[in-house]
């Protein structure tokens, strides 16, 4: 078995925010992540597919059709958006970088070829914060 | 000849923004801005690193006590603009476009008058890990 990884990014403002509580509940869970009037984030996405090597092309699976996959799925949903208003797999959803992750392997799932699985999500929200979501 | 040492301070903060020039269409924002112009709001881990250039203090050691210099930019910087909307949140930023180049300028600013005289001060802010201004250029 065979590990590929593709690194995208996208920047993207959110708030974390549940609108069942009040605001000095969020502002007690949340802290600043709670700002009505969002915050943002570089993010990065490294998406691991897993499969067995081609041996005509050496390949696990084309890396540029999975970043074009990508591309496609994700990054025009997420890229320069508003997660909390503007992505409609991320809504009813509180934006934090776990639910992300989970959305992300969702989506991009389906789109993949028979021969690959998705393996696992890793998305950083700041260079010291990540989530890895492996799919259970 | 003394000796000239720059001295760096590295710090961030997350912030939303949008891009645009009000006085404009949606269509020229749009045509001129891009994607920076989504009405509601994109962001960024902007990375700040600050350079103080002077001649180490002979008593010291230091061009300037980096821990000092981390707690102006917290007070000065960080408390105004970390996890907070540009465009909505800021002083600094209600007409004034909160481009790399503009925020850049402003942090100078906030920061010069605090430092010596003496020292010089540069501002390089990432954007995005490609993207970065300089100010003063």
């Amino acid at each position: 078995m065979v590990y590929l990884t593709r690194l995208e990014h996208f920047n993207a403002a959110h708030k974390l925010y549940n609108p069942n509580w009040t605001p000095e509940k969020n502002e007690a869970m949340f802290g600043k992540c709670a700002n009505e009037n969002w915050h943002g984030h570089n993010y990065d996405l490294f998406v691991t597919i897993k499969g067995h090597v081609n041996e005509d092309t050496g390949f696990l699976f084309d890396v540029k059709k999975l970043s074009e996959i990508i591309k496609e799925h994700i990054l025009e949903k997420l890229d320069h958006k508003n997660l909390n208003i503007d992505v409609d797999f991320m809504r009813d959803k509180m934006c934090s970088t776990e639910n992300l992750a989970k959305a992300i392997w969702q989506q991009l799932a389906p789109h993949l070829p028979e021969e690959v699985k998705l393996h696992c999500i890793k998305l950083y929200e700041t260079p010291r914060i990540y989530v890895e979501y492996f799919g259970e | 000849m003394q000796n000239r040492v720059s001295v760096f301070r590295h710090e961030h903060f997350n912030a939303a923004h949008r891009l645009y020039n009000p006085a404009w269409t949606d269509d020229k924002n749009d045509a001129v801005f891009g994607k920076c112009n989504n009405p509601s709001f994109h962001g960024h881990n902007y990375e700040l690193i600050v350079k103080v250039t002077g001649v180490p203090d002979a008593a010291t050691g230091y061009v300037i006590d980096l821990k000092q210099l981390s707690d102006l930019v917290k007070k000065e910087v960080h408390e105004r603009f970390d996890h907070k909307n540009l465009n909505l949140d800021t002083e600094e930023f209600k007409q004034l476009n909160p481009t790399a180049e503009n925020i850049a300028i402003v942090i100078y600013h906030l920061l010069r008058p605090h430092i010596d005289a003496d020292k010089d001060v540069q501002i390089r802010l990432y954007e995005t890990p490609r993207n970065f201004v300089e100010y003063p250029a």
